[in-house]
This record gives structure tokens, C-alpha cells and sequence, in this order.
């Protein structure tokens, strides 16, 4: 059976890094209990943080961070025309994440901030699919090594992937947390698809959203609650554009 | 001699971030070498303005997908620093063990997966997990120790959750506390058998003197704030770090340089221990003496070794700070705290050396002026001026080019740069 054009067998994967922390590709490599079993299921063609071997014959391509610079629209473009799957990894990928943040200034003003007088290159954030196709997203700020694990053991053995599709609080709730919200705090919980465990209400942290929009995401209700319990809309506004993963709900 | 050497490696292998080597050898006499990043800068200076104080640890822990923990304790005590927050002992206490598991969790992943199949002659470390099961064995469980720790601690492995302006908004139970205890002195063993691994690999013989710069420790060896101190003879209060990093650009490169008192320094485990080895555990202190690191040990190389030194330090101070942890009343784990204008510097040793954030902070808590000078950016410096010296020594020993692609990718290596986050 194929599924999405691969073999449910061993998948040649390829793992490659544009603008970002790497610290999603390094979850691949983390969770050691079952990390030989996940490998087992991989044949990792390319991956230059973890290996010399450079093959260009991979099926799967995993994309982590944004693009931010001409020769990454020309490089993404050329690893798209060698994958059959492209994934996005992370919410830098999948949304331009954290250094969306640049788009708010100008590029002449960030590059003078931080090179003063030097001449350095760079171009407004773009997220992946503003460039190539995307085949599946995986978001998160890192990528939650539990759901990737089950995501690519899907595509191996050629079950739909599915994501959740409900809201944080969901398993905020499920894990029997006080609402944070109810301690005086933003959290975007709410309006944020599930899949990260709630770890950041976990720990008595409001939620950022890194995963993006969960489906019919009402944020205006959500402002309104946070707005009698005295928080600002600039205070709200800054969160929920904190990883840009809401602009489409925003603008839409 | 008639030797021509043309070595180009683009998007240097195992390393965090691209970075590139170029070396010219013409009729045996060296052109070039030359260590060019051209990773994608990403400004987080710039996105700090304006952001509220609250959210600046949780920003710049994204500068870096290995030590976000280290970048978080340096933005918060950059922000506690400015609005002079005093943290509890216990926080404080908590934090540190936070640290050492990221200290653990980074020194295991460069030693195991990114320099042992240097010396495996192979491309990575899964041909490991099948020719040399016991080392790779010993390589999942200490970063398995490592990532629970952090996760523990700081609530992931990566971008931590708990750590906050004031402290810490959850902390483990004392019970958590006393298993990872066990769990730690479970795996000493298996940090001897690292050690004997390290004591069974040849290193590179190249040295070039260097001046060295890391935090000075007083009374144990430094991670958190302190003077500044180079091997040279500088000693600068934290507060001067611009006086100790001179940061400038070359245009060949999009990372920044720094120097001191030479054209460059190094930054990092080898630069912590060549300044502070009087302070290390006595028990590390002997199993770097037999590893053959004592200081000043001007061999880049042998920075893969004082990481090692320090994991094992690092485990050893984890028991002792667990120990002052059970006997601690465990009450008050975060500070209240005012929002206030004012300045701060946070100087932090994370795992690839000496880390400074610094702000300017408004009456309403909001960011208006950023720095942030990373270890990764001081190295890059001296990388690159050990390069010739290495070509050099190598072409007048008549090596192969190949020999000496793999000892200039392995001295980039053994810096571990952490290329992106040197141009955050």
C-alpha cells in the first residue's frame, strides 16, 4: 500500500535547516528510550547536523525554520523537486515563528540595530508553503518528539496522519491543571490546537499558541474574557503575535 | 616541495549551523584558510525592542535550539540584574541543577554524536549503535539522564517552561528530587566508561597559544555571574563585557569577531577550566590530570576532554545541590517582584562558553535597547586564526589533503560552535 507516493517501508529521509534555533531537528535525536526503534523505521540519507553523509535521493523532506534570505527560496526550491513528501518541522516552517518578529520593522532599521554601518543580507520572514508546496505541517516551538515519532511511523505504515483538533485546554483540563487564566494570566490555550500535552499550563505558564490556530478559533471571545479580567489588548495582542501563528485567523 | 591544495567544505558536517572551510595551498606555501558562517542572521536585537521584560527569556531562549536554558538564566538575570529582583537560595539552587542537566544534555550530544565518529572513521553515530553497542549504550543513557534533568527542572529539553522572572513557577517535589539523585549516582559508571573512551582516543597534537576567556570563579567553579577573566591577566567586572568581547566585522563572514588581548580568544569548556582548575571537584580535577588536561593547555582539541571534566563535575555538584535541596524548607521558589526602569548584564556560562545578554529596560518593563554576545560569535575568531596554523603545521609534516580536511573540519568541531546562535 503507498501511501503519499512512499513504500510503507524503511523511508529515506532528509533533514534540512533554513533560519532557525535547530532545535526542532534536535528533538529527532532526543527521546532515547525509543529513539534506536524510531531510526529503525528511517533511513536518514541526509542530515547534516547529525551526519557527513550528504545523499540527495530522500523521500521525505523535513524543513525546519523560516526562510529569510534569496539563496533559501533557491535551495527550498531544489530540495522540493527532489522530495515526494515535504514537511514542514516546526513553527518557524509552518509559520515563520519567532523571526516573523522581524517583519515589524523595516529591514534597513534590524540590519543597523544589529550591524550598525556593516551591509548584511537579509529579507522579510516568509514561512515555507509562501514558497513551496507543503505536504503536512508539524508544528510547535520545539516540535513535541511524541507526536513526530507518530507521525512518521503513520507515514510508514501508510495511516492518515491526524492531528487534533481541539484546543489546548482540552488537555490542560485532562491533566487536571488550575486554569492559568484564572491566576491572572494570558494564556491562548483556548484558541491553540492541542498536541503539545499543555506542557506550558503544565507548569503554570500561559500559552503562547506556537501551534497555531485550533479549528474555528474565535479570538475575539477569548480577548473579551482576557480583557474583563484587566489585561490590555496590546499585552494580548503581543502573545498572540509572538509566533505569527494566528495572522490567517487575524486577517481572515 | 610542489604541493597544491584546493580544500573547499561547504556547510560544514555534524556542527549546529553552516559554516563553510576554505584552504589554498600553492607550491606548498599556504594562501588562504579561512573559516567563513554564512548562517541566515535573524536580528533577535532588534526584535527585543519593545517587548515587555516578561517575555525577553522566553524570546531569546529561542537564539538557540541546544542551550535555551543557558540563554534564558542569562536574559532573566539580565532582567532581575536591571530591575534589581533578588531570587530565593532555593530558586537559585533549582535553577543551577536546571543548568547542569542542559550542561550534560549539550557536552554528551557533541562528545557522542557529533566528535566520537570523528575517530570511528564513520558519518555519524548509528553505524555506532551497531559496531560499538556498549559506547553507544553509555551515549543514550547519559543524555537520557541529561534530558530528564532538564525536563525536570525547566519543564523540556528544549525551550524551557518554568524559568521566570523572580524564580521558578513550579519546582519538583522533594521526592522527584531524591530519585534523580539515585539516578545520577546510577549513571557515574557509565561516565568512567566515557572517560575511558576519551582515554583510549589519540587527539590531534596541534597547538597554537591562545588567550582565554570565561567567568572567574571565587569560591567554586563559575556558571552564574562573577567577574571576567581571561588567561592573559584581564580580570573586568561583568558589568564591562563590551571591554572584554570588542566585537567587530569582517566581510567575508555573517558572524561578528571578537578580541582582547590578541587578534582573537576562546571561549568555552577548555577556557573554563584553564582559568578555574583549582576550583573543579577533586575527583574531576584527577580525571583531567589523567586525560592529560592540566592548564594552561593551549591545544583546541582538548576542549572535547574539558567537556568531559565538566560532565563529570557537573554530575557530582548536582548530588551536593540535590543534598542542600532535601535539607531546604522548599517554601519559597519565586520572588514578587516591582517593574522598574533600569540597565542590566547577565554574564552566563553555557556549554560553549561565556554568554552576555544586556538591556535597557523602561518604567512600564519593556525592553527598549538589546545585546547579546555569544560564545560561538568569540570562538569564530579564533577558529579561524588557528586554521592557518593548522594547515601550516600539517603541510610541513607532508599530510594528505584529505588528512587535513579532516583535521580542519575536527578543529571546527571541537569548538562545538553553535553556529546559528552566533548569528542570532
Amino acid at each position: 500500500m503507498k501511501y503519499l507516493g512512499i513504500d510503507p517501508q524503511k523511508i529515506k529521509i532528509g533533514v534540512f535547516d533554513f533560519t532557525s534555533c535547530e532545535g526542532c531537528e534536535l528533538q529527532l535525536a532526543n527521546k532515547e528510550e525509543t529513539l534506536l526503534d524510531f531510526l529503525s523505521h528511517l533511513e536518514i540519507i541526509n542530515f547534516r547536523e547529525v551526519s557527513s553523509y550528504k545523499g540527495q535521493d530522500y523521500d521525505i523532506a523535513f524543513i525546519e525554520g523560516s526562510i529569510t534570505r534569496q539563496d533559501e527560496i533557491d535551495r527550498v526550491k531544489d530540495i522540493r523537486s527532489k522530495a515526494k513528501v515535504l514537511v514542514a518541522l516546526g513553527s518557524c516552517a509552518c509559520f515563520g515563528g519567532v523571526n516573523f518578529q522581524k517583519n515589524q520593522f523595516e529591514i534597513d532599521d534590524v540590519v543597523r540595530e544589529v550591524y550598525g554601518a556593516d551591509k548584511v543580507e537579509t529579507i522579510k520572514t516568509m514561512k515555507v508553503a509562501d514558497v513551496v508546496q507543503v505536504d503536512l505541517s508539524i508544528p510547535g516551538c520545539p516540535v513535541n518528539k511524541d507526536e513526530v515519532e507518530k507521525i512518521v511511523v503513520d507515514l510508514v505504515t501508510g495511516v492518515d496522519v491526524r492531528t487534533p483538533n481541539y484546543p489546548v485546554c482540552v488537555e490542560c483540563k485532562q491533566n487536571g491543571n488550575t486554569c492559568v487564566v484564572d491566576m491572572g494570566k494570558i494564556c491562548l490555550g483556548p484558541i491553540t490546537q492541542a498536541g503539545c500535552g499543555a506542557v506550558c499550563p503544565n507548569h503554570k505558564v500561559g500559552c503562547l499558541g506556537c501551534r497555531g490556530p485550533v479549528e474555528c478559533a474565535k479570538i475575539d471571545s477569548l480577548m473579551d474574557i482576557l480583557k474583563e479580567r484587566g489585561h490590555t489588548e496590546s499585552q494580548i495582542m503581543e502573545r498572540v503575535n509572538f509566533y505569527n501563528t494566528f495572522s490567517e485567523v487575524i486577517n481572515s | 616541495m610542489k604541493i597544491d591544495m584546493n580544500i573547499d567544505v561547504h556547510h560544514v558536517t555534524r556542527v549546529e549551523g553552516h559554516g563553510n572551510i576554505k584552504v589554498k595551498v600553492q607550491d606548498g606555501e599556504l594562501r588562504e584558510a579561512m573559516w567563513q558562517v554564512v548562517e541566515t542572521p535573524r536580528f533577535f536585537e532588534a526584535m527585543l525592542r519593545g517587548k515587555s521584560h516578561d517575555l525577553a527569556p522566553t524570546l531569546t531562549s529561542r537564539i538557540c535550539g541546544i542551550c535555551s536554558i543557558g540563554h534564558t538564566l542569562a536574559s532573566l538575570r539580565t532582567v532581575e540584574r536591571a530591575m534589581k529582583i533578588e531570587i530565593p537560595r532555593t530558586a537559585q539552587l533549582l535553577r543551577m541543577l536546571g543548568k547542569h542537566g542542559e550542561t550534560l544534555q549539550s557536552h554528551f550530544l557533541h562528545l557522542f554524536f557529533l566528535v566520537v565518529p570523528d575517530f570511528f572513521n564513520v558519518d555519524s553515530v548509528i553505524p555506532i549503535t551497531q559496531s560499538h553497542p556498549e559506547v553507544a549504550g553509555v551515549a543514550l543513557r547519559l543524555k537520557g539522564l541529561a534530558n530528564d534533568m532538564s525536563d525536570l527542572l525547566t519543564g523540556r529539553t528544549t525551550h524551557p517552561v518554568s524559568l521566570v522572572v523572580g524564580g521558578l513557577s513550579v519546582a519538583p517535589n522533594k521526592k522527584q528530587l531524591a530519585a534523580l539523585k539515585q539516578t545520577i549516582l546510577d549513571r557515574l559508571p557509565d561516565v568512567e566508561t566515557a572517560v575511558a573512551v576519551f582515554q583510549g582516543l589519540t587527539l590531534p597534537d596541534f597547538v597554537r597559544e591562545t588567550e582565554f576567556v570565561s567567568l572567574k570563579g571565587e569560591n567554586e567553579y563559575p556558571w552564574i555571574g562573577g567577574d571576567l577573566i581571561s588567561t592573559d591577566g584581564v580580570v573586568k567586572p561583568e558589568d564591562e563585557y563590551r571591554a572584554m568581547t570588542n566585537e567587530y566585522k569582517e566581510d567575508f563572514t555573517t558572524t561578528k569577531f571578537t578580541k582582547l588581548s590578541r587578534k582573537s580568544f576562546a571561549a568555552g569548556a577548555l577556557a573554563r577550566l584553564n582559568n578555574n582548575f583549582k576550583l573543579l571537584h577533586p575527583q574531576a580535577r584527577e580525571v583531567s590530570k589523567s586525560l592529560g588536561l592540566e592548564p594552561v593547555n593551549h591545544n583546541p582539541y582538548m576542549n572535547n576532554v574539558a567537556q568531559l571534566v565538566e560532565c563529570l563535575h557537573v554530575a557530582l555538584e548536582s548530588v551536593e545541590i540535590i543534598d542542600e535541596l532535601l535539607d531546604d524548607k522548599y517554601e519559597d521558589i519565586c520572588a514578587e517582584y516591582e517593574v522598574r526602569a533600569g540597565e542590566g548584564v547577565g554574564a552566563v556560562e553555557v556549554p560553549r562558553g561565556i554568554l552576555y545578554h544586556n538591556y535597557q529596560i523602561d518604567d512600564e518593563g519593556f525592553v527598549r535597547k538589546a545585546n547579546c554576545i555569544i560564545p560561538t560569535t568569540q570562538n569564530n575568531g579564533n577558529i579561524h586564526h588557528d586554521m592557518p596554523e593548522l594547515v601550516k603545521h600539517e603541510v610541513a609534516k607532508g599530510s594528505s589533503d584529505k588528512e587535513i580536511t579532516r583535521l580542519c573540519e575536527m578543529l571546527v568541531r571541537a569548538y562545538d560552535p553553535c553556529i546559528s546562535c552566533s548569528v542570532h
